[in-house]
């Protein structure tokens, strides 16, 4: 298979699978199996690409001409490389978890959950490969649309109106920013490729450079940025594993990668780092990251607490792109590796007690560490990775984008960054202690609750592994990534 | 490669009218609405034929000038088509054909039964009235073929009473305004031929050229400019459009809301650009100062107003008025971008809203309404249909894929390219209208259980063919619009005279 195939293929085996699981969507075993088959044919057709990319090539496919001089074409670079990895290696670890979460949990409607996962898994492929800023924009919002059916999956009041502020701030921000500056971007610069370097050097100066950067962070509002955050906390209605797999992997980082991307190769790392701009937006970045950490911790509901946790961790992101130092940029890039991990893992336990205990309130997980021992040791790693201690590979992304804010002379964000630490601290690690260590109280009964779903805890089992992985061995996405900073 | 004999060909041009139009009173002597339809439908396919082989012939050999019975112009009536209108034709010509297969099942329900086979013949002048405003090259012809077709749309709008009495009042308005519209149009003719003493188009131009002072020819273009807004139902001239296309059958709505008014854009475009041309409008009289604050109104008000109608037909219609301002905003910046994306929104709104208005035609047809509660879990229960409702509804937002983000990208360049960042923000504030009125009928196709006992099948396949072909075309030439682009890009250098 060659290297062009490996790019096609990656983009269409979601959406075949997508039509199969639709055509067997009565015969429920058949169709959990074809998704499974088809995360794993995915993964291992991504995989196939990984000894290309680290060989240095940039393997590319132009599909065809869509507009005069645009093409939708794809070109894969060391960071889409790794999303893309991340994302379907996690799809199949999802799809096993989902399996035992849809069941136990006796959703309706699973056909159709099944079949626009796929179809959000193929948006996110396309994300992750496209070659121009134009195809990144056609998928990134094939995928909001794609998610939609996800998030209002319950067709409850809530689920309409959680639905309404998702599209709503996900469309307003894409189409009212992003389309606007991507459009001028084209104007300016006469071309929409990713290229080494940028290519908006040297063809725009002065304080529109710094509003078209500007429109770009805030108008791609799956990253999150305050205050354009809302949706994420909104998308919480949707089962777990859309929760779990879109909203703290997928969609999300299809946001802060696509910052990455418009940093690194539409303005260039070289041209960004003497302007002035960025520091507006590393103080945006900074305030979601104490924000995102300080609403995080007046939540009671797991799920949202979590999902103001993703907030704030989407910032580090961010603000490691407009710091514009090869560390920083490199740190941002492994943050959404090792955030991945951590975050599916805390989501994966969540939703595996709403299964197992019903319970999706913080305060009624008093004592319940005795009931399901597994799931909360795993939810205790994950944390661990997301406050960024060791032996978690959160570790290795905090640290280079401290030494990336120390090479900016940004002591302050030095500060922030501990800071923020210190609150995760504060609102993750009293979850597992209380679990293990309080005895349960009146209204947080753990009687008669057992451990989650086996599949549920296979699925939590591989990601927190992965966690303690992307610690022994962080060089694998360092050495990939390192290239995107130039020589 | 040519589809036609040699001898077709050299008359491509005129035969695109004669045909529907000796075809319209022989359709009025077949008493049965079958017969009626088939001999209606065939002869729409050979004017679509014979508009792709115009279109063709334009495209390889340049402008095509033919006079008719050989008397030469500017005395005798020239039909001129150069790539805008030969584009424009296609459009008119290949909606006509798809909403006449439509027609069939659609007439069928909503009109009554004498007066069925009536509405083919109206239909067949109504496309003559439509190709001829399109094809000729002479000012007062273009009157004549515009009353054909406004007279004939008037008529095709009150076949609507058999179901709701108030096409009745629709039509009347639209009648009332209509002819105030035309006369406008005629008397500012009558005060250009005063000065000029011609009524060919080409001959027109060349003759005002020099008048640029003339107070008669000021008057004149402010006549047939206001006579063409009422037309063209740009706003605030758009009263007659929202009843007029509520009340109508399905098949005249989607029809009419694809062609009647993308042909006055048209003639619009024709009369600003070739006719009195941009040194003259745009550097002297500043027009765009007066035609940009207006498109951008338009764009917002009507959309306002459609975010809270109930009447899903009806909202469509505001979100034509609406469109028909983006029309005018890109014909307003006098550039080549500009007047290309006027051109292709052309092509893409006529194949956006056409398949909107047939996919409520199925709605009438299955629920007996399209009021907002008529939609209730028509989600699952018209799935196909309600499918292509959701594309088209993307395709008005502007998602990308569909032919509205193609017309929305041109727009926008063309609003960047003139130093205008407001309008670019303007225009895309304003497609966040679009998903709140499409997200409002989404809801509750999806969301809401359908009524209780109520049993709707799909709608038949006479339906929804015509309807995805049209919603497929939005697709398609939103994935791949280079061709398109192709002939839109060159009919709107030509027409701003930069070759072509």
């Amino acid at each position: 298979m060659t290297a062009h195939d490996a790019i096609l293929l990656s983009l269409s085996i979601p959406l075949a699978g997508a039509g199969l699981i639709a055509l067997f969507g009565v015969r429920p075993n058949l169709r959990e199996t074809v998704t499974l088959i088809t995360a794993g044919a995915l993964f291992a057709t991504v995989a196939t690409l990984y000894p290309v990319v680290t060989a240095g090539e940039l393997p590319s496919v132009t599909l065809f001409e869509m507009l005069p001089g645009l093409s939708i074409s794809f070109e894969v670079e060391p960071l889409g490389m790794m999303f893309a990895l991340i994302a379907s290696f996690l799809w199949i670890v999802t799809t096993i978890y989902a399996i035992g979460y849809m069941r136990g949990h006796h959703e309706e409607n699973q056909t159709r959950f099944y079949a626009f996962f796929a179809i959000a898994i193929a948006a996110t492929m396309g994300v992750a490969f496209a070659g121009n800023m134009l195809t990144l924009f056609i998928f990134y919002e094939i995928l909001t649309l794609s998610t939609f059916p996800l998030v209002t999956h319950a067709g409850t009041d809530e689920a309409k109106r959680a639905g309404r502020v998702y599209l709503g701030i996900l469309l307003g921000t894409s189409i009212g920013l992003q389309l606007l500056a991507m459009i001028a971007t084209w104007a300016i610069a006469g071309t929409l490729e990713f290229q080494e370097g940028g290519i908006l050097d040297g063809n725009i100066t002065g304080p529109a450079v710094g509003i078209l950067l500007a429109m770009y962070v805030f108008g791609i509002g799956k990253a999150a940025v305050m205050p354009f955050h809302r949706w994420l906390p909104a998308a919480m209605v949707a089962p777990t594993p859309v929760s779990a797999l879109l909203h703290a992997v997928a969609v999300v980082k299809a946001g802060v990668f696509t910052v990455l991307k418009v940093t690194v190769y539409i303005f260039g790392i070289d041209f960004l780092r003497n302007l002035d701009v960025t520091q507006w937006l590393q103080i945006a970045a900074a305030a979601t990251i104490v924000l995102g950490s300080l609403v995080a911790m007046t939540k009671d509901n797991l799920k949202a607490r979590l999902a103001y946790s993703t907030i704030s961790q989407l910032g580090y992101v961010v603000l490691g792109a407009m710091l514009v130092t090869p560390l920083a940029i490199v740190g941002s890039g492994m943050h959404i590796a090792m955030h991945a991990f951590g975050k599916i893992t805390l989501f994966f336990c969540a939703g595996a007690i709403m299964v197992a205990s019903h319970k999706s309130e913080i305060s009624q997980m008093r004592g319940l560490g005795r009931a399901m021992p597994y799931t909360m040791a795993a939810f205790f790693i994950g944390s661990l990775s997301i406050i960024g201690l060791p032996p978690m590979g959160g570790l290795w992304s905090k640290w280079y984008l401290v030494l990336g804010a120390l090479d900016a002379q940004q002591v302050w964000l030095v500060v922030v960054l501990m800071l923020s630490s210190v609150l995760n601290i504060a609102y993750l690690l009293p979850i597992p202690f209380r679990a293990f260590f309080s005895t349960p109280n009146g209204d947080t009964e753990t009687a008669g609750i057992k451990e989650a779903p086996t599949a549920c805890l296979i699925a939590i089992g591989i990601t927190s592994v992965g966690c303690i992985v992307l610690f022994l061995f962080p060089d694998a996405v360092y050495n990939l990534l390192q290239p995107i900073t130039g020589p | 490669m040519t589809l036609f004999p040699a001898v077709v060909e050299a008359h491509l041009a005129v035969l695109l009218i004669v045909v529907p139009l000796i075809a319209a009173p022989l359709c009025s002597l077949l008493r049965r609405e079958s017969l009626a339809w088939i001999f209606a439908a065939a002869v729409s396919v050979v004017c679509l034929a014979l508009a792709v082989a115009i279109l063709g012939q334009v495209m390889a050999n340049g402008p095509i000038a033919y006079e008719m019975g050989g008397w030469a112009s500017p005395w005798g009536i020239e039909f001129r088509i150069d790539r805008l209108n030969a584009f424009v034709l296609v459009i008119v010509s290949a909606i006509a054909a798809v909403v006449m297969w439509y027609a069939h099942g659609s007439v069928r329900a909503e009109i009554g039964g004498d007066q069925q086979p009536h509405y083919y013949t109206l239909y067949l002048l109504c496309l003559t009235g439509l190709l001829g405003v399109t094809a000729t090259g002479d000012a007062f012809n273009l009157f004549v073929f515009l009353e054909i077709s406004s007279l004939s749309s008037y008529v095709l709008i009150s076949l609507g009473a058999g179901r709701d009495r108030r096409a009745l009042t629709a039509a009347f308005t639209y009648l009332v305004m209509g002819t105030i519209g035309a006369t406008f149009y005629v008397i500012g003719i009558g005060l250009l031929y005063m000065v000029t003493g011609t009524l060919n188009m080409a001959d027109l131009a060349v003759r005002l050229a020099p008048l640029a002072d003339n107070t008669t020819v000021l008057a004149g273009f402010a006549f047939i400019m206001v006579g063409l807004s009422l037309k063209l139902a740009l706003f605030p001239l758009h009263l007659w459009l929202p009843n007029a296309y509520t009340y109508a059958p399905s098949a005249v709505t989607a029809f009419l809301a694809a062609t009647a008014t993308k042909v006055a854009v048209y003639v619009l475009l024709r009369f600003l650009f070739t006719v009195f041309g941009t040194d003259y409008l745009f550097e002297e009289l500043t027009l765009n100062g007066f035609l940009l604050p207006l498109a951008v109104i338009a764009m917002f008000i009507p959309s306002l107003v459609a975010i809270f109608q109930t009447n899903i037909k009806r909202m469509l219609a505001y979100s034509s008025v609406a469109q028909l301002g983006y029309m005018v905003l890109g014909l307003s910046f006098a550039s080549i971008t500009g007047v290309t994306a006027t051109v292709i929104h052309l092509f893409n709104h006529a194949v956006t809203k056409g398949g909107l208005f047939m996919a409520l035609g199925a709605v009438l047809l299955r629920t007996g309404g399209v009021s907002l509660q008529n939609m209730a879990g028509l989600g699952r229960q018209m799935p196909l249909t309600m499918a292509a409702f959701v594309v088209g509804g993307f395709s008005l937002i502007g998602v990308p894929t569909t032919v509205g983000f193609i017309s929305k990208w041109y727009l926008i360049l063309a609003a960047l390219e003139d130093g205008r960042w407001p309008i670019a923000f303007l225009i895309l504030a304003s497609s966040l209208l679009a998903v709140i009125y499409i997200w409002r009928v989404v809801e509750v196709a999806y969301f809401q259980p359908a009524l209780e006992g109520r049993k709707i099948e799909e709608a038949p396949l006479s339906y929804l063919i015509p309807t995805w072909l049209l919603i497929g075309a939005s697709l398609y030439f939103g994935v791949d619009a280079t061709y398109t682009l192709e002939v839109a890009g060159s009919a709107a250098a030509h027409l701003m005279g930069n070759g072509g």
